[in-house]
């Protein structure tokens, strides 16, 4: 029997619905960032740490009147006990921008299981674990080495090259494709697909649904794709599964194709090239690694603490006082886990790398029920992409401090990373 | 005489026993990441203490390590079992 979940009518009644409550757009310089704090701005792009270490001595809960109103949490307790309290925080939406779904969204959200709440987020998590456990991902290490191998040769004869453009986006983008079964070569679409999302939270609404539309279009032709050849990867999986005894209907398959698509990219992406810019920035740090590759899986726990790329928000489900800040209903809560992750109450030494750290409770992959599906897999990519440069490519410095490009949002990475090759 | 020998040693190495709290587990992996003999992970990723969770005495820092990486504190030492 031909399979209609995906037919026209039934998506585009849905995509033509889209209630839910938007905000006024605010941007520009914060005046304060204890009571007007903004992730989108270009001063938290260029140093979120000094912004977030001040912040946490004297307030330590922000507040923002931007994007509708929201709270950012700066302490390890804070952002743990956030994490783990879905009774009064909601993953309903998990990117702070200027429109928050309809509370009827919950507890399945948009892109599940990211997007969800209790009881729905445990079963819709549960379908997915076993492709992104260590012992599945692994099976992809030759081939994301490969890939690496053949991006540092793409390289040779240059005297600067973009880490960020040109090694460390490559090797996400090329797994994950792999993973969903999509051609390779719409990398570059993927790309803005992710950033749109990410990046562009203060873009006009309007042009936020026209990109949003053009994901859910590009990913429905992949899932027909696949509806006529059906391949051994994530989309033919999430076509065929069941939940409760049912096949997942359209929101959810192309919810959670989107989930995997933009999860793993900017953040990946963002992990490797902090590391990158760190090691050429502190040639002890790499000398020693280059040293002692062992080291490596150690220095990159450091690292992901030290730069943890992701921020994650949630929604107030009712009013509540939380450690003092009288948080209201559908306010936003940016659960900052870089911020945790150089809190002095939590890390000795919190604000230096010390890449043999060897007790090292970082929450970059978050805390609780939403822990990153994907951490296993990173921590893959970050192996092999480190390992396969300093192998490669051992000396390194920055050719222009001053000219590496961060992004903003709730992605912290460097988008332009130019390398000197050699002393 | 032999007997009383891997008795004395089996005392000894029955120091430290291994436990996860599988309601707090999250799969973050670090025990089986930095203790590979003594933990290893379910078909969800789980963390799972490998047979039955006593640690010889030379793996008691490998152990250790695991507890002391867990995001989640889910990893206990129950000492002088």
């Amino acid at each position: 029997m031909a399979d209609n979940r995906f037919a026209q009518q039934h998506w585009e009644k849905r995509n033509a619905e889209s209630p839910g409550i938007r905000s006024e757009i605010v941007t520009g310089p914060v005046t304060d960032w204890a009571t007007d704090f903004s992730h989108a701005e270009p001063e938290w792009a260029a140093d979120p740490y000094s912004i977030q270490d001040d912040l946490r001595q004297r307030c330590p809960i922000a507040h923002t009147n931007r994007f509708g109103g929201g709270w950012l949490v700066t302490r390890y307790e804070d952002v743990a006990a956030i994490a783990h309290d879905t009774e009064h925080f909601s993953s309903r939406s998990i990117i702070m921008g200027n429109f928050r779904p309809p509370r009827e969204l919950a507890p399945i959200g948009g892109s599940p299981p990211i997007t969800s709440d209790p009881p729905f987020h445990h079963d819709a998590r549960t379908l997915l674990l076993p492709a992104f456990t260590k012992t599945a991902v692994g099976k992809r290490e030759p081939a994301a080495r490969q890939l690496c191998h053949s991006l540092i040769d793409a390289l040779e004869g240059q005297e600067v090259v973009d880490a960020a453009a040109d090694y460390a986006q490559h090797i996400p983008v090329r797994v994950i494709a792999d993973m969903l079964g999509f051609p390779a070569q719409d990398g570059p679409q993927f790309r803005d697909f992710a950033k749109d999302t990410l990046e562009g939270i203060n873009m006009p609404l309007s042009e936020r649904v026209t990109r949003k539309s053009a994901l859910f279009y590009y990913l429905l032709a992949q899932v027909h794709d696949h509806l006529d050849n059906p391949r051994d990867d994530l989309t033919t999986f999430l076509i065929n599964a069941e939940l409760h005894g049912r096949k997942l209907d359209v929101s959810h398959v192309v919810g959670t194709m989107t989930l995997l698509l933009i999860a793993g990219i900017d953040t990946t992406w963002s992990a490797i090239g902090a590391s990158l810019w760190h090691l050429a920035k502190y040639s002890r740090d790499r000398e020693r690694l280059i040293a002692n590759p062992e080291l490596l899986p150690t220095a990159i726990e450091e690292l992901l603490r030290a730069y943890a790329p992701v921020t994650m928000a949630r929604l107030v489900k009712q009013d509540v006082n939380f450690g003092g800040a009288e948080m209201k209903v559908d306010d936003w809560v940016l659960v900052s886990f870089p911020a945790a992750n150089r809190d002095p109450a939590q890390f000795d030494r919190a604000g230096e790398v010390i890449i043999d750290r060897e007790v090292n409770r970082h929450a970059a992959f978050g805390l609780g029920i939403h822990r990153c599906l994907g951490s296993h897999l990173a921590r893959m990519e970050l192996q092999v992409a480190l390992e396969v440069w300093l192998q490669r490519i051992p000396a390194f410095t920055l050719a222009d401090p001053a000219d590496v490009r961060w992004s903003a949002g709730q992605v912290r990475g460097p988008r332009a990373l130019a390398l000197r090759i050699g002393g | 005489m032999s007997s009383r020998l891997r008795a004395s040693s089996a005392e000894r190495n029955a120091g430290v026993k291994i436990q996860i709290d599988a309601g707090v587990c999250q799969g973050h992996g670090r025990c089986y990441d930095l203790a590979p003999s003594l933990f290893g992970d379910d078909e969800e990723g789980y963390g799972k203490v490998l047979g039955d969770g006593v640690v010889p005495l030379e793996k008691e820092d490998d152990a250790r390590r695991a507890q002391l990486n867990c995001p989640e504190h889910a990893i206990s030492l129950i000492e002088g079992t």
